[in-house]
C-alpha cells in the first residue's frame, strides 16, 4: 500500500512502525485462540437453537438427551440459577428461551458430553413442541400500531426525532430539491475464529472462563446476575481472539459453558462451528433510509429532512446506540442549517443486530452520499465541489447541535484525495477467474465515485466512559521493567502493541509485559468505536507517569537530590553524584499504580435530539475506481484512495492495517456481502454463500494519513478502526453509478438489480 | 481407525480415530496440532491448508485415512526450530499479521506458491491467495511481504 | 478395516461390490462437506486416489482420455486443444479445491453447477465407468440425471472421461459475484468444430443438471457454417435460442430472470468471440 506518513519516534515508542506484539506466536501457528484451547478432563458443550424464526415454546424435554451414555448434562430456561435475561443495553434476552422463540437460532437447551461429537447428539436429541407463530420480518411492518408485539413495551426500540434549526427552512421555493430512498442488506462480522471458551468451576462456588470477547467486564456482569454469584466470584480471562468487528460484543458461550461447568463440576469447552457463529453472533442492520436534501442554487445546503429504519430484530443488544448514532450522523460530515431526522430501531423476528464496526454510521453514509451525489448531478457541480462547498469546519452543528468541533477535515481530506492521479491501469485488469472469460475490456466501463464519511469515536451520550490501567514497576540487571495490566481486549488490532509502545514512551524500560487481559484489573471497556487506544491507551499513559513519578521519589530520598536533578535514562537513575542503577532504586519493592482514564464527557440527547453525545469524531475520504460490465452486472475495483486523520498515528503499521482490512470490508458490504433471510429463516449461513473478498477482490489501496493532533486526547491521536468503513462502500456505489447510470440505491449491489434497472431504462 | 502418517518428518501415529474424521480433525483432535484452524469446514476459507505429499489440501477436506502412509506438512513443521522463515519474519515486518487466525494457512500457501514459483507477479501471489479468506488485513500487506520475500530471494 | 486404497482398478471393483459400506472417495471436497456438517455418516472410505488407472492424461490417435481421478490443477496446463475445460477446472473453488477437485467428482456429485460438465459436454465427452458387470462407456449427457443422480449403478466407478480426437474449438466462461470460489451463477461452453462444422452448445447451473441446449446449437452451427462474421441480429437469435432452452431458478444466490439474461449474454459472447477468432 502507498502510504505517507512520519515515522517520527524510534526504539519502540509511541509513532514507531512496530510489528505486533503477539506476531511471532501467530506467524508460528502457536498463537492459542480460544478454540485451541484444552483441558484435562473438559466436558464439551454444544446448543440446541430453534430452528423457527417464531414461535410458542410448549414443552422442552431433556430426557432423551439425558438418556445418551456421555451425555452428562442437559439444561434449559428452568435451570438459569439468577436473572433469566441478559442483554448489553436492555435485559431482554432469555439465557435460554423460556416459553418463546423470536428467531431463528435462538438458544433453547445446552448440553455438556464426554466428546463434541455426543454433545451434538445430545442436542439432536432434545424433544422440543413448539407452535409457529407467524414472523414479523420487515421493519416497517413491525412499526406500525397494528403489528403484534414482539416485547412488553411494543416494536419501537427506539424513536429518535430530531429537529435542528428553524422551521422556516423548510420551504422548497427557489430551493434545488433531491430525493431518495436506500437499502442496505444484512452485513455480517464474520471474524474468522469461531466463537470459543472454556469455563471452570473454581473452589469458591464461582467460576472462571478463558473466552474470545470484546469486553471481559460487561461479560462478567451479566455472567454474575445469571449465574446469580457476586462479581467477585466470577473470573475471565480473555483467551486469543480471532477477530470482532463488533460481532463479540454481545454474549455467546459465557453463560452457557458456566452454567454447564457449575452443573457438572467439570471444566467445559464449547465452540462453536461457521453456521452456528453465523446463528450465534448479532449483524449489521439493516436499513432503510428516506432523504430529501434542498441546496440553493450556489449548492449549498438549506436543509435535510431523513427518515431511517433500522431493523433491530429479535432482541435489543446495542441497537439503541446504534440508532443514536444513525441520528448524530445522518446529515454527513456537512454544515447544514436546518435537519428533521427520524431515526427509528424496530423489534423484528429477524436474528438480532448490533455492533458492527461502523454502528450506525455506515447505514447514514450510503444514504447521504448518494444524495450529495444527486445534487451534484442536479446542480451541474462535480461530486467533490458540491462536498467542498458543504463540508464542516469546527464550528458548524451537527443536526443533534453539537459542534463538529476540531478538528473538522473533511475538506481538507476530499482536496488531497482529489490530488491523487487516477490509477493507470487497463479496462479490466482486475477482472480475473472466471470472469476474465465471461468479460472482456470491450464489455467494460470505468467508473469513479467519491465519498466522505466520519463517525463518533468512543461511547456517547453520558454513558460512563472511562478505562483502567495498573502499571508496576520492577527492575533486574538489564534495566527496569514494566509490567502492564488491563483489561482492554486485543482483538487482533495491535492493541498489545499499542500498549507497550506507551510504555517505552513513558518508562525509560528495558522491557514491557502485558498482563494478560482478565478481571483482575478495572473495566477497560469495550474493543470496539474506536475508543481503545484513546482511552485504555490513556489509563495506560496515567499510570506510567504515575509510577514515573513514585520512581523519582524514590531515587530523590535514595539520593537525597531534588526532583529537577533527576534523569531517568535507560541504565539507571542519573543525579548529580551518580546514576543508580534502577535495580538499587526499586530494591525489591516493586512499585505499581492503577489510574482510571476518562475522556471528555458527553450528554444525552433531548426531546429535541439535540445534546452534545460525542466527544470526538473521526474522518476518512475515499475515492473508488471500478470496471462495471454492465450487461451482466459485475462490477470489479481497480483501485481505492484514501484519506484520513488519524490525529496521531501510534503505530503506523497498525494504522495501514485498519485502514486496508476496513475498506476491505466496505468493498464486502458493496458488492458481496448479504445475509439472505426468507421469512426469518437464514439461507446462507457458510462461507460458500456469504461472500467474502478475496485477494482477488480487494485490490490496491492507497492510502494517506493525515496526522492533525486531536486537541483533548493522549498524544494527539484519535479513533481509526472505522473510519476506513464508513465511506468506502459509498464510494463504490458513486463509481459503479458513475460507469451505469444506474441509481444504485441499494447495498450489497446485486447483479440482477444492474441490469433489471438496465433494462427498464433501454426500454423502448 | 489407525492412521499412520509422516508428519512434518516425524512418523506418528493414531488410533482409535472416527471414520468420519477429517485430516484437519486428526490434526487438532487425535495429534494435537492446533496450529491449523477450523473456521468454515467446507474449504472456503483456507484457514487448515497444509501440504499433503508435497501437494496443496484443505485439511478439512481430506477424509482422515488418505493421510494414511502420506507425508503431511503444516505451520508446526515450518521453518528452523529456532527463529522464523525469511517468509514469516516478512509478515510481521509489513504489518501482515493482525489477528492471526489466517496466518498458518497462508504460510503454507505461500510456501506452496514460492516452490513453483520463485518470481511471482503480484496477480500471480492474489491468485495463489485466492482461496485464503483474511477478515482483517484487505490482503494487501500479505500481498506486499510474499513479494519482498520473492525478491531478496532472487537477490541473494 | 475401514479404509482400503487398492492400487488397481480391478481391486477397487472388487471392494467397491464387497464393501459397500465404504463410501468412494477421490478429491473429497463435495463428500467431505456432507460429513463435516453431519448429513452423510461414514463407516469407512475406499479411497480411489491410488488406483492407477483414474490418472493420467492420455491421448492417442483418436482420443484423450483423462483419468476421472486426476486432480484439476493438473489438468489445466495439459489440455490447450480443450481450452473450454481447461478454462472451466481453472475456475473451480481455489488453489487448495483444484488441487484436489476431480472431473470424476464434478460428475458424482451432478450440481447443476458442476463447473466442468458443460465444457465436457460441448466435448462429446464420454464417461467410462467400471462395475462388476465389466466396464461401459456412455455419452457424458446421458449419465446425469438430476441434482446429485447419475446413472451410475451402485457397484459402479467413474474411471475416466474420454473425449474423441477433432478440431473442436471451444470457449468456457461462468458468472459470479466475485473473482474466486464461487459457485456459478450460471456458465456456459460453446464449441464450433471446424472439419465438420457441428456446434455445440452447454450451460451450468440454469437447469437440474449441466446440458446440451440443441435450438442454441442449431443456430450457431448456422453461424458457424456462414462465410461471414456474425451479425449483432443473429448473435441476438443465438442468445433467443439459449433463452428457450434452459429453466432457471430464483434461489438465494440469483434470480431466474438473472440467470436467463446472463447465460444467453454469456452464449452469445462466447459464440462472437469463436466465431471472429481466425
Amino acid at each position: 500500500m502507498t502510504v505517507t506518513t512520519e515515522t517520527r519516534e524510534v526504539g519502540g515508542q509511541v509513532g514507531a512502525a512496530r510489528r505486533h506484539r503477539d506476531g511471532v506466536p501467530k506467524v508460528a501457528g502457536e498463537f492459542a485462540f480460544a478454540s485451541d484451547l484444552h483441558r484435562d478432563g473438559a466436558l464439551f458443550g454444544a446448543t440446541l437453537r430453534s430452528s423457527l424464526a417464531s414461535a410458542l415454546i410448549r414443552r422442552v424435554d431433556v430426557g432423551p438427551a439425558l438418556r445418551i451414555p456421555g451425555v452428562r448434562c442437559a439444561l434449559t430456561h428452568m435451570d438459569v440459577p439468577g436473572r433469566s435475561t441478559y442483554g448489553l443495553e436492555i435485559p431482554d434476552q432469555p439465557v435460554l428461551a423460556a416459553d418463546r422463540i423470536r428467531y431463528q437460532g435462538e438458544p433453547v437447551a445446552i448440553v455438556a458430553a464426554d466428546t463434541p461429537a455426543l454433545a451434538r447428539r445430545g442436542v439432536a436429541a432434545i424433544a422440543v413442541d413448539c407452535e409457529p407463530l407467524p414472523a414479523l420480518t420487515d421493519a416497517e411492518a413491525a412499526i406500525l400500531p397494528s403489528a403484534p408485539p414482539l416485547h412488553p413495551d411494543g416494536n419501537v426500540l427506539r424513536r429518535i426525532e430530531v429537529r435542528h434549526g428553524p422551521d422556516a427552512w423548510l420551504e422548497r421555493s427557489d430551493l434545488v430539491v433531491v430525493e431518495g430512498s436506500y437499502e442496505l442488506g444484512m452485513q455480517d462480522q464474520a471474524f474468522l475464529g469461531p466463537e470459543a471458551g472454556i469455563a471452570e468451576p473454581t473452589p469458591d462456588g464461582g467460576v472462571r472462563l478463558d473466552v474470545a470477547t470484546q469486553w471481559l467486564h460487561v461479560d462478567r456482569a451479566q455472567m454474575a446476575s445469571s449465574l446469580a454469584l457476586p462479581e467477585e466470584k466470577v473470573h475471565l480471562s480473555l483467551a486469543g481472539v480471532g477477530g470482532a468487528f463488533g460481532g463479540r460484543e454481545d454474549l455467546s458461550v459465557q453463560i452457557h459453558a458456566a452454567m454447564l461447568a457449575l452443573r457438572t463440576g467439570r471444566p467445559i469447552k464449547m465452540t462453536y462451528g461457521r453456521e452456528e457463529s453465523f446463528l450465534g453472533h448479532v449483524h449489521r442492520h439493516p436499513a432503510r433510509l428516506h432523504y430529501v436534501h434542498a441546496t440553493d442554487h450556489e449548492g449549498r445546503l438549506r436543509w435535510v429532512r431523513a427518515r431511517i429504519v433500522l431493523d433491530g430484530g429479535a432482541y435489543a443488544s446495542s441497537s439503541r446506540a446504534v440508532c443514536l448514532n444513525a441520528a448524530s450522523t445522518a446529515v454527513g460530515p456537512y454544515r447544514c442549517p436546518a435537519a428533521r431526522v427520524e431515526a427509528i430501531v424496530a423489534y423484528t423476528n429477524n436474528p438480532p443486530c448490533g455492533a458492527m464496526r461502523g454502528f450506525g454510521a455506515v447505514q447514514t453514509c450510503f444514504a447521504y452520499e448518494a444524495q450529495m451525489d444527486k445534487l451534484a448531478g442536479a446542480l451541474g457541480l462535480s461530486p467533490v465541489e458540491l462536498r467542498l462547498r458543504n463540508a464542516a469546519d469546527e464550528q458548524d452543528e451537527l443536526p443533534t447541535g453539537q459542534r463538529f468541533g476540531r478538528p473538522a477535515p473533511a475538506a481538507r481530506l476530499l482536496t488531497r484525495l482529489s490530488q491523487h492521479p487516477l490509477p493507470d491501469m487497463p479496462l479490466g485488469s482486475t477482472f480475473s477467474g472466471e470472469a476474465a472469460a465471461a468479460s472482456q475490456p470491450g464489455d467494460l466501463r470505468r467508473g469513479v465515485g467519491w465519498a466522505v464519511g466520519f463517525k463518533n469515536v468512543g461511547f456517547s451520550a453520558g454513558f460512563n466512559e472511562h478505562s483502567t490501567a495498573r502499571v508496576r514497576l520492577d527492575a533486574d540487571d538489564s534495566g527496569l521493567i514494566a509490567t502492564v495490566h488491563t483489561a482492554a481486549c486485543e482483538v487482533g488490532q495491535g492493541l498489545v502493541t499499542v500498549q507497550e509502545q506507551i510504555a517505552r514512551t513513558e518508562l525509560p524500560v528495558a522491557a514491557v509485559h502485558l498482563h494478560t487481559a482478565d478481571t483482575g484489573v478495572g473495566n477497560a471497556g469495550s474493543s470496539s468505536a474506536s475508543r481503545q487506544t484513546w482511552v485504555t491507551g490513556g489509563a495506560v499513559r496515567d499510570a506510567c507517569r504515575a509510577v514515573r513519578r513514585e520512581l523519582v521519589r524514590s531515587v530523590c530520598e535514595l539520593a537525597g537530590c531534588a526532583e529537577d536533578d533527576v534523569t531517568l535514562d535507560l541504565d539507571g537513575a542519573r543525579t548529580p553524584e551518580s546514576t543508580i542503577p534502577y535495580a538499587e532504586v526499586i530494591g525489591g519493592r516493586p512499585v505499581e499504580a492503577t489510574r482510571v482514564f476518562r475522556p471528555p464527557r458527553t450528554e444525552a440527547l433531548d426531546d429535541d435530539g439535540q445534546g452534545d453525545a460525542h466527544f470526538a469524531f473521526a474522518y476518512a475520504a475515499h475515492r473508488a475506481v471500478v470496471d462495471v460490465d454492465a450487461e451482466l452486472g459485475i462490477v470489479r475495483l481497480v483501485e481505492i484512495a484514501t484519506t484520513q486523520d488519524v490525529g496521531r498515528a501510534v503505530n503506523p503499521l497498525g494504522v495501514e492495517g485498519q485502514i486496508a482490512g476496513g475498506i476491505a470490508q466496505g468493498i464486502g458490504l458493496a458488492l458481496m456481502e448479504e445475509l439472505v433471510l426468507e421469512d426469518g429463516q437464514l439461507r446462507n449461513g457458510s462461507f460458500t454463500d456469504y461472500l467474502l473478498p478475496t485477494s482477488l477482490d480487494v485490490p490496491r489501496i492507497r492510502a494517506e494519513v493525515l496526522e492533525l493532533g486531536h486537541p483533548e486526547s493522549p498524544y494527539g491521536l484519535n479513533g481509526v478502526g472505522e473510519p476506513p468503513t464508513i465511506a468506502s462502500t459509498a464510494a463504490i456505489a458513486a463509481a459503479v453509478r458513475d460507469a451505469t447510470g444506474a441509481s444504485v440505491a441499494r447495498v450489497p449491489i446485486r447483479p440482477e438489480d444492474l441490469v433489471a434497472e438496465r433494462e427498464h431504462s433501454w426500454s423502448p | 481407525m489407525r492412521i499412520s502418517l509422516t508428519l512434518n518428518g516425524r512418523a506418528t501415529t493414531a488410533s482409535e480415530v472416527d471414520p468420519n474424521a477429517s485430516l484437519l480433525d486428526l490434526l487438532r483432535d487425535d495429534l494435537g496440532q492446533v496450529g491449523s484452524k477450523d473456521a468454515c469446514r467446507q474449504g472456503e476459507c483456507g484457514s487448515c491448508t497444509v501440504l499433503l505429499d508435497g501437494r496443496l489440501a484443505c485439511a478439512c477436506l481430506v477424509h482422515a485415512a488418505q493421510a494414511d502412509g502420506r507425508s503431511v506438512l503444516t505451520i508446526e513443521g515450518l521453518g528452523p526450530s529456532e527463529g522464523l522463515t525469511d517468509l514469516q519474519q516478512a509478515l510481521l515486518d509489513r504489518g501482515a499479521v493482525q489477528c492471526g487466525f489466517c496466518t498458518p494457512g497462508i504460510v503454507v500457501a505461500t510456501l506452496h506458491l514460492l516452490e513453483r514459483t520463485p518470481r511471482p507477479t503480484e496477480a500471480e501471489v492474489r491468485a495463489a491467495l485466492s482461496g485464503n479468506l483474511c477478515r482483517c488485513t484487505g490482503y494487501q500487506s500479505i500481498v506486499d511481504a510474499v513479494l519482498d520475500v520473492a525478491a531478496e530471494r532472487s537477490d541473494s | 478395516m475401514s479404509a482400503i486404497r487398492p492400487t488397481t482398478l480391478a481391486d477397487a471393483v472388487v471392494v467397491r461390490s464387497e464393501r459397500p459400506d465404504l463410501e468412494p472417495v477421490a478429491g473429497g471436497t463435495d463428500l467431505m462437506v456432507e460429513v463435516n456438517f453431519g448429513r452423510t455418516e461414514l463407516a469407512g472410505v475406499l479411497d480411489l486416489t491410488a488406483v492407477r488407472e483414474l490418472q493420467g492424461i492420455d491421448r492417442d490417435d483418436r482420443h484423450i482420455r483423462i483419468g476421472a481421478a486426476h486432480p484439476m490443477a493438473e489438468i489445466e496446463e495439459r489440455l490447450p486443444d480443450l481450452a473450454a475445460l481447461a478454462a472451466a477446472v481453472a475456475t473451480v473453488g481455489s488453489p487448495q479445491i483444484r488441487a484436489r477437485a476431480t472431473l470424476g467428482g464434478n460428475l458424482a456429485t451432478a450440481s447443476p453447477a458442476g463447473d466442468s460438465l458443460p465444457a465436457l459436454l460441448v466435448h462429446d465427452a464420454e464417461v467410462e465407468v467400471a462395475g462388476t458387470a465389466g466396464i461401459r462407456r456412455m455419452p457424458l449427457g446421458e449419465a446425469l440425471v438430476a441434482p446429485g443422480r447419475t446413472t451410475l449403478r451402485p457397484d459402479e466407478l467413474i474411471v475416466a472421461f474420454r473425449v474423441p480426437r477433432s478440431a473442436w474449438r471451444s470457449r468456457f466462461a461462468k458468472v459470479g459475484k466475485r473473482n474466486a470460489m464461487v459457485i456459478a451463477t450460471c456458465s456456459a461452453a460453446v464449441a464450433v468444430n471446424t472439419d465438420t462444422g457441428a456446434a455445440r452448445v452447454a450451460a451450468g447451473a440454469v437447469a437440474p443438471t449441466a446440458r446440451r441446449l440443441p435450438a442454441a446449437e442449431a443456430r450457431l452451427e448456422e453461424l458457424a457454417g456462414a462465410s461471414a462474421t456474425p451479425t449483432e441480429r443473429a448473435l441476438d437469435e443465438l442468445a433467443d435460442a439459449v433463452r428457450a432452452d434452459i429453466a432457471p431458478i430464483d434461489d438465494h444466490r440469483s434470480t431466474a430472470a438473472y440467470r436467463r439474461h446472463a447465460t444467453a449474454t454469456l452464449v452469445r459472447r462466447l459464440a462472437g468471440r469463436l466465431l471472429s477468432t481466425p
